[in-house]
């Protein structure tokens, strides 16, 4: 039998004589010979599960996994800890193998939770509504600045060269086609220059792209920035990490008009990239540009309170061409995950989160800086990640790192040719002490080409 | 109904997850920790405070308000719902996958990569393109990728003109928006009387400012378009390319390949034909597969491999590709799902598969014949459309027989899709449901047919045995209440 097929040659037989027909052949007379495959396809032969579960354990095991080694790399994909009850929420086979809840009568545990999770969204990032997700941080930017552009009906993006730079290339994917216009504001001293973004700033300018923290660590002054921006009647999208909410001010109150990221860092595997989860959160007069799914509250016809799509009229399935966004299926398991991980840590186990980060980067920083031509070279105080400068090259260091079991750094001259020398570091709260000092000590050997560990 | 999460939260209660911070560390981290007091947020989140029993009670609740195919046939057309293996979940979930940081080395990940090089060619062989990339996060940013990759092709051509993106008036929401995504102007195609495109409407459409023809085969009525090779032919030679939706591959596998019917680009739903579940909206994956002469403009990277034997590698040196669509490389655990599944099926699997869709959907088809009115003449492929238009004289519509299927134990069809059948209902059962649970649903249309001339009233009321009962949609609508409040 084939797998998961369910029917006996009788049945066949049987289901065969209602339609009609003598044979299945029969069903495919409509493709015409002439587009035919007529060999079949090249694939192997099906597997039994069990051999198909031996292979995927054997390819796994060719991979060096985070439980494998103690990670100081991060970049936008970072290890923190999730507790063990979320992954037994998202096994609910209600949730994850259900689709889009467009039969709101039977899809209320779906989206209800969608609307708890936007509260949430806004919460955190102090805004007054937030969609239902988007595909990553990276396509939640470039929707944003798209959005700023058709509010403010302007032109010109000026983006931070400190927002990630898989970011940057994705907006310009996104918004070179639409006519627009991106323009990178340079940095100094690990911040975005706050006088090359005044002079960036005209009647051109549709909206500002801040990542905070931003992607060297640093967290930008940002109610300056906001000041700035909103002079020259332009709107802040920010880019935030959601995990630094408990701790860091929220962008709603420090001037952001669009709250946008990867949600990610709320206890999402890695998994080697993806899927994550993008969110987007506005302030009330831009609600109806946000693109993808929003949830609402409403009463049934019985006068009880129940939740449902809304403000379709701006989607695709309604508005085809004119819709504000192509976006149907999102990351809505991703979103819960990140739900249910916020339900679980509360506002203190939020704030804890970041207040381990913050002290063990710190930490870091000052173990590190111990090690002989090791500085850190920024002023500006840091989250999780920060940025060191070395003596030795980046990629030796790694080197030496992944012998003593230690994965490092990120090369920083992978994207920034003015920053070689340079390693963004990250340390967040899964990080023990023993972590850090093993890292020390595996680092301080590498200069004077022994390795203490 | 569940009280909000919100509502239950009690001030001052609190787990904790983590170990407390050592204070060695916390001595040594005050030099450079200073947090200025004005980057310090003073008003925490309002965030739930509950025990981790209190919020695993709260979610499991909700689970038990919502259908899944695990617990429910779910006959959504265009979708796909067929059912997700519990291996392809477990396999996802392994550290060696899980576990992995996108910027580890290269030679620590060489089990992923394998594993997504393997995927492309996979995926190139079941749709007859030479070159697949893995980037799109789902269907219409797949659809977005593509037409991209369409438009720089032209423009490399110095064809700026080629501006034009024609859709049947039966195509998905998605590829007009797309198309307006980037940058692109739609052309919609009246349908012939047979449902199918209508060859001489497609000749006055071409032109030397065409881009792409987007195109689904079978079509959303599930009706395989014969004249795809002159279709081709026609665009063609018009200087256009053709762009296929993949939403319906689950219909030909192993029996016809876009690559052979003359598409150019193809985008695949490995949250439909590959069985990885939708996770009640996603996340899904979208890969794009092109021809040869397109592979140059394939987003960044692409993984690839070192001669026959060698090491696999991300390849970001490709000066002519349209850039990245998304961080990274696309939603990999779910390509992890998509993968399992292809090996599990091996190539005569897969089309059986196909081969079921399609008998399951004719069977259904058959046995729903007599009591909704069928629009235009199979055999169907995967899925198939009905007209519930015959009630209307009744007063019954289209959603109150959606209504009533939940009364029955059933998750509706899709309704009111395609927009050119009147009274639609899409129905595509899927490969994966028995010839028993066919009959059910058949009796329970049948039934609800009945009701609609005994008892339309009780139609209009349902669904009765539900957590909610109709919702008020427009109100949602005029008055947006988009999050919790303690007030009101």
């Amino acid at each position: 039998m084939v797998p998961y097929l369910p029917h006996t040659q009788a049945q066949i037989e049987e289901m065969l004589r209602t339609i009609g027909a003598d044979s299945t052949e029969e069903l495919f007379v409509d493709i015409p010979a002439n587009v035919r495959l007529k060999d079949g396809l090249r694939l192997p032969e099906g597997l039994s599960e069990k051999e198909v579960w031996d292979h995927m354990v054997e390819l796994a095991e060719k991979n060096c996994h985070s439980g494998q080694y103690v990670s100081f790399l991060g970049a936008g994909s970072y290890q923190h800890y999730q507790p063990r009850a979320v992954k037994h929420i998202l096994s609910r086979a209600e949730f994850y193998t259900a689709y889009t809840p467009y039969q709101p009568e039977v899809s209320q545990g779906i989206l209800q939770a969608m609307f708890e999770y936007q509260t949430m969204i806004c919460e955190l990032t102090g805004m007054d509504a937030a969609n239902a997700s988007v595909y990553d941080g990276a396509t939640a930017v470039a929707d944003a600045a798209l959005m700023a552009a058709e509010a403010t009906r302007r032109k010109v993006i000026l983006v931070s060269r400190l927002l990630h730079p898989e970011y940057r290339q994705t907006m310009r994917t996104y918004l070179l086609r639409r006519g627009l216009e991106i323009r990178e504001i340079p940095w100094e001293d690990g911040l975005t220059s706050l006088q090359a973004l005044e002079d960036a700033l005209g009647g051109d300018v549709a909206g500002v792209v801040i990542q905070n923290p931003n992607f060297l660590g640093s967290i930008e002054p940002l109610a300056l920035l906001a000041d700035a921006v909103h002079a020259a009647g332009s709107l802040l999208i920010a880019c935030v990490d959601p995990v630094s909410l408990g701790l860091i001010e929220s962008p709603g109150k420090l001037g952001a008009d669009i709250a946008v990221g990867e949600g990610q860092s709320l206890g999402l595997p890695m998994s080697f990239g993806g899927p994550y989860l993008g969110f987007m959160a506005v302030k009330e007069n831009m609600v109806r540009r946000l693109p993808g799914r929003i949830i609402g509250k409403t009463k049934d016809n019985k006068g009880r309170e129940g939740y449902v799509l809304t403000l379709q009229a701006r989607e695709q399935h309604i508005r085809r061409e004119k819709a504000a966004s192509n976006i149907c299926s999102n990351q809505a398991l991703c979103a819960l995950a990140a739900a249910v991980y916020l339900a679980l840590m509360g506002p203190e186990g939020l704030r804890e989160v970041g207040r381990q980060c913050r002290l063990k980067s710190g930490y870091a920083m000052s173990r590190l800086t111990e090690i002989p031509g090791v500085t850190v070279p920024f002023s500006a105080p840091v989250f999780k990640e920060f940025v060191v400068r070395t003596r030795e090259e980046p990629k030796e260091i790694n080197r030496r790192l992944w012998q003593a079991g230690i994965l490092g750094g990120l090369d920083l001259s992978r994207f920034y040719p003015e920053l070689s020398g340079h390693i963004l570091l990250c340390v967040t709260e899964m990080r023990t002490r023993q972590d850090i000092d093993r890292l020390v000590r595996a680092w301080e050997g590498i200069g004077d080409g022994k390795t203490n560990f | 109904m569940e009280k909000p999460i919100f509502e239950k939260s009690v001030a001052g209660r609190q787990e904790s997850y983590l170990p407390s911070i050592d204070p060695l560390l916390e001595g040594e981290a005050a030099k450079f920790t200073l947090l200025p007091p004005d980057l310090e947020r003073k008003d925490p989140p309002l965030l739930p405070q509950l025990t981790e029993g209190e919020v695993v009670r709260h979610y499991t609740r909700l689970s038990q308000m919502n259908y899944g195919v695990d617990t429910h046939f779910y006959p959504l057309g265009s979708c796909t719902m067929k059912y997700n293996p519990k291996i392809n979940e477990d396999a996802a979930d392994l550290p060696g996958f899980a576990g992995l940081h996108p910027y580890q080395p290269e030679e620590t990940v060489q089990g992923a990569l394998a594993l997504m090089y393997k995927l492309q060619q996979y995926l190139g062989e079941i749709a007859g393109m030479d070159a697949v990339s893995l980037q799109p996060a789902a269907g219409a940013h797949g659809e977005f990728t593509g037409l991209l990759i369409i438009m720089a092709y032209h423009e490399s051509k110095g064809q700026h003109a080629r501006r034009k993106v024609i859709v049947p008036d039966s195509s998905h929401g998605t590829n007009p928006a797309t198309a307006a995504m980037a940058g692109c102007e739609t052309v919609q195609l009246r349908s012939g009387r047979t449902g199918t495109v209508d060859l001489e409407e497609l000749r006055r459409a071409v032109g030397h400012d065409t881009a792409a023809l987007m195109l689904t085969n079978p079509n959303t009525l599930g009706l395989f378009e014969k004249d795809i090779l002159e279709m081709a032919r026609i665009v063609h030679q018009a200087g256009g390319l053709l762009y296929y939706d993949g939403a319906n591959m689950n219909a030909i596998m192993g029996y016809a390949r876009p690559g052979d019917m003359g598409f150019d680009v193809v985008h695949f739903n490995l949250h439909k034909t590959f069985s990885t579940p939708h996770g009640g909206g996603g996340p899904g994956a979208g890969p794009v597969g092109v021809k040869g002469f397109l592979e140059p403009f394939l987003p960044v990277p692409v993984i690839r491999r070192d001669g026959e034997e060698g090491r696999f590698f991300l390849d970001y040196d490709r000066p002519r590709s349209i850039g990245r669509v998304k961080a990274f490389y696309g939603n990999f655990s779910v390509l992890v799902k998509a993968y399992a599944y292809i090996m599990r099926m091996g190539k005569e699997g897969l089309k059986a598969a196909s081969e079921c869709a399609v008998l399951n959907a004719n069977y259904l088809l058959a046995r729903l014949a007599p009591y909704y009115q069928q629009p235009f003449p199979g055999p169907c492929k995967h899925e198939f459309v009905l007209s519930a238009k015959s009630l209307k004289q009744k007063g019954v519509r289209a959603l109150d027989v959606a209504k009533r299927l939940l009364d029955y134990g059933f998750h509706p069809p899709t309704v009111y899709f395609p927009l050119i059948v009147e009274e639609a209902l899409m129905i595509e059962p899927t490969e994966t449901e028995s010839k028993e649970t066919l009959d059910a649903f058949a009796e329970a249309m049948a039934a609800i047919a009945r009701e609609a001339g005994e008892n339309p009233e009780a139609l209009h009321e349902a669904p009765h045995s539900t957590p909610v009962t109709r919702l008020d949609e427009t109100e949602a609508a005029r008055k947006p209440v988009l999050r919790w409040k303690t007030t009101g």
